[in-house]
């Protein structure tokens, strides 16, 4: 299988959490689209470390780093999402307007 | 199979040991600590930590080598960021100290997080691998978030939190994104050549800049990352809400801590590893270092909150340390690296003012809460009115001689006109520092200032910082001499 193909497929995940985040209202739905984009990364990371061979191992590695320090990045936002839910009984990005400019 | 186990030298990274093993201490000694009590020994375990942290950073000055499996580099570049982050550390430390007996919040997390964050700058430091620097960035970033919304109660607290994780998290993904990129490109994620690779540097080198294409792309991406890290615009948005929503001891921290840790990264990584590359990633930084001058400067004259207007203010000054990067030579390192130190001195005292006339909830921040101030507390107004020339950059104070060296740099690499910016943005800049000093000095006070409560610690980190940013002002040629020595790296 050709990288390009993998590399696209990671290109479009990518492009799909982008979307997400700026389009989604709940900030679950935002936190989960930034996942999409770090599982992009992940699949590039991999797809390199393949077609790469003989240096590939950083690749591999740096794609479990990530797994690790996403799962405690989403346990802070969740956490983040509860004690604001606990407030305000929603937890829509566009709420979040105390501050502006 | 044949398995040797590299060889570990913990002594490269001791002073991040020390502040872990000190946050990890500091978490279990409170749990053996009946509720109600005292708690002042908190802060002293956590000024030890630091303490610890400093010596074993100094200790390294001198050093030049990849340690942990090529995976971090002691050379005296790192030490001279990781003493001075630790410094801001303790200040912040003796400063929340008050802060927290007042807002009756819990100490021993707040310490931790701190020491977890001081910890990840550091590690920033002297990251020689972008494994590295991503670990390092996310350490000190996850801490960051949760202090940030410390104020658990306070609806903008959580609101500043959400923001800026939510914007830190996306940025995070496009920071990993030029990581990826950039592996791809070169094969590697180590920096320097050695070790059975070439490296991101020897890439360079060596395949003499036929297909970059690629390596562009990620380098374009990994200054998303950093450029929100240091709040450059366009990646600025969260910075005036985070900054006004968290406890204002840690808006200082993050102004000066976070801002010292992402720019010494990308000296490390634009000015010595990506040099070659220049061509490329120096439009970007230039337009960027522009539109974060100019806008940082232009919207801080419209604020009504000090805390925000000191957000637009380090917005703006991270253009002007941008300014000493762009230049890429000796000159301009070794200014930022001047510049930064100082501007975290400063603007961890005017953060330090804030906290001491917020009183309870914080809600002595606008501006016309520092009304008449001179006449009800001459002493703080003196202090703010110290840092407020410094961050504006008048002569006699350490800002001057910083916007000196890294406008110099700039001059001296053939980008006057980017200086030139630079100065006229500073000129803008002046305006809303005056006006500080104006409600300070000028106005009436017609509604009597709330008494602010006010420790002895929080007074001292005031008066350390001011007596800092004026000596510095007058007497800089030692701290300069340093940070040329500091310009020595790993390479």
């Amino acid at each position: 299988m050709p990288l390009s193909y993998v590399l696209v497929l990671a290109a479009l995940l990518f492009s799909i959490g982008v979307y997400g985040v700026l389009a989604r209202q709940h900030a679950v739905l935002v936190l989960l689209s930034i996942e999409l984009m770090l599982n992009a990364v992940n699949i590039n990371l991999i797809a390199f470390s393949a077609w790469l061979q003989d240096t590939g191992v950083p690749g591999q590695v740096f794609a479990l780093f990530i797994i690790a320090v996403a799962a405690a990045e989403v346990g802070v936002g969740l956490a983040l999402v509860i004690l604001i839910y606990r407030n305000r009984r929603n937890v829509d990005v566009e709420g979040l307007s105390l501050m502006k400019w | 199979m044949e398995f040797e186990a590299p060889a570990v030298q913990l002594g490269a990274i001791g002073p991040e040991i020390a502040l872990v093993t000190t946050a990890l201490l500091l978490l279990i000694v409170d749990a053996f600590i009946p509720e109600g009590e005292e708690r002042w020994y908190l802060a002293v375990l956590a000024t030890i930590g630091f303490g610890v942290a400093i010596i074993l950073a100094a200790n390294q000055w001198g050093e030049r080598e990849l340690q942990l499996a090529r995976m971090v580099a002691v050379d005296n570049f790192a030490t001279f960021v990781k003493t001075s982050v630790a410094v801001f550390a303790v200040l912040t430390v003796w400063l929340s100290r008050d802060y927290l007996k007042r807002s009756e919040d819990e100490e021993s997390e707040f310490y931790a997080l701190l020491l977890f964050a001081a910890a990840g700058m550091m590690l920033m430091a002297s990251a020689a691998d972008l494994i590295m620097v991503f670990l390092a960035l996310e350490i000190f970033s996850i801490s960051l978030y949760v202090l940030v919304g410390f104020r658990r109660r306070s609806l903008a607290s959580q609101e500043s939190a959400m923001k800026y994780f939510l914007l830190g998290a996306f940025s995070s993904a496009f920071f990993l994104m030029g990581i990826a990129l950039v592996y791809g490109a070169t094969g590697t994620t180590n920096f320097y050549p050695g070790g059975g690779g070439e490296g991101i540097a020897g890439y360079l080198v060596s395949s003499a800049a036929s297909d970059v294409d690629l390596l562009v792309l990620g380098v374009g991406l990994l200054i998303v990352g950093l450029g929100f890290k240091i709040a450059a615009v366009p990646f600025h948005m969260w910075t005036p809400d985070a900054y006004q929503g968290a406890p204002s001891p840690i808006t200082g921290f993050m102004a000066a801590g976070t801002k010292f840790a992402a720019v010494a990264t990308m000296l490390r990584l634009f000015v010595v590893v990506l040099y070659p590359l220049r061509a490329d990633w120096r439009p970007i930084l230039i337009a960027v270092a522009i539109a974060t001058m100019l806008l940082g400067s232009v919207l801080a004259v419209i604020q009504e909150d000090v805390k925000r207007l000191l957000a637009y203010s380090s917005i703006a000054h991270a253009g002007f340390v941008l300014t000493g990067l762009i230049a890429a030579n000796d000159r301009g390192l070794s200014g930022s690296l001047f510049y930064l130190a100082t501007y975290g001195l400063t603007v961890l005292g005017a953060f330090a003012v804030v906290t001491v006339l917020a009183g309870r909830k914080e809600r002595n921040v606008t501006l016309a809460s520092y009304r008449g101030l001179f006449y009800e507390r001459p002493l703080l107004a003196g202090a703010l009115t110290l840092f407020m020339l410094s961050l504006a950059g008048v002569p006699l104070t350490s800002g001057f001689v910083g916007k000196f060296l890294v406008f110099g740099a700039a001059i001296q690499a053939g980008y006057w006109w980017l200086a030139v910016i630079g100065m006229l943005a500073s000129v803008i800049a002046t305006f809303f520092y005056l006006r500080v000093l104006v409600v300070m000095y000028m106005q009436e006070d017609d509604r009597g200032l709330q008494p602010a409560i006010t420790g002895r610690l929080a007074n001292s980190v005031v008066g350390l910082t001011a007596a800092a940013t004026l000596v510095l002002g007058i007497v800089w040629g030692p701290l300069i001499d340093l940070a040329e020595r500091a310009t020595v790296f790993f390479a």
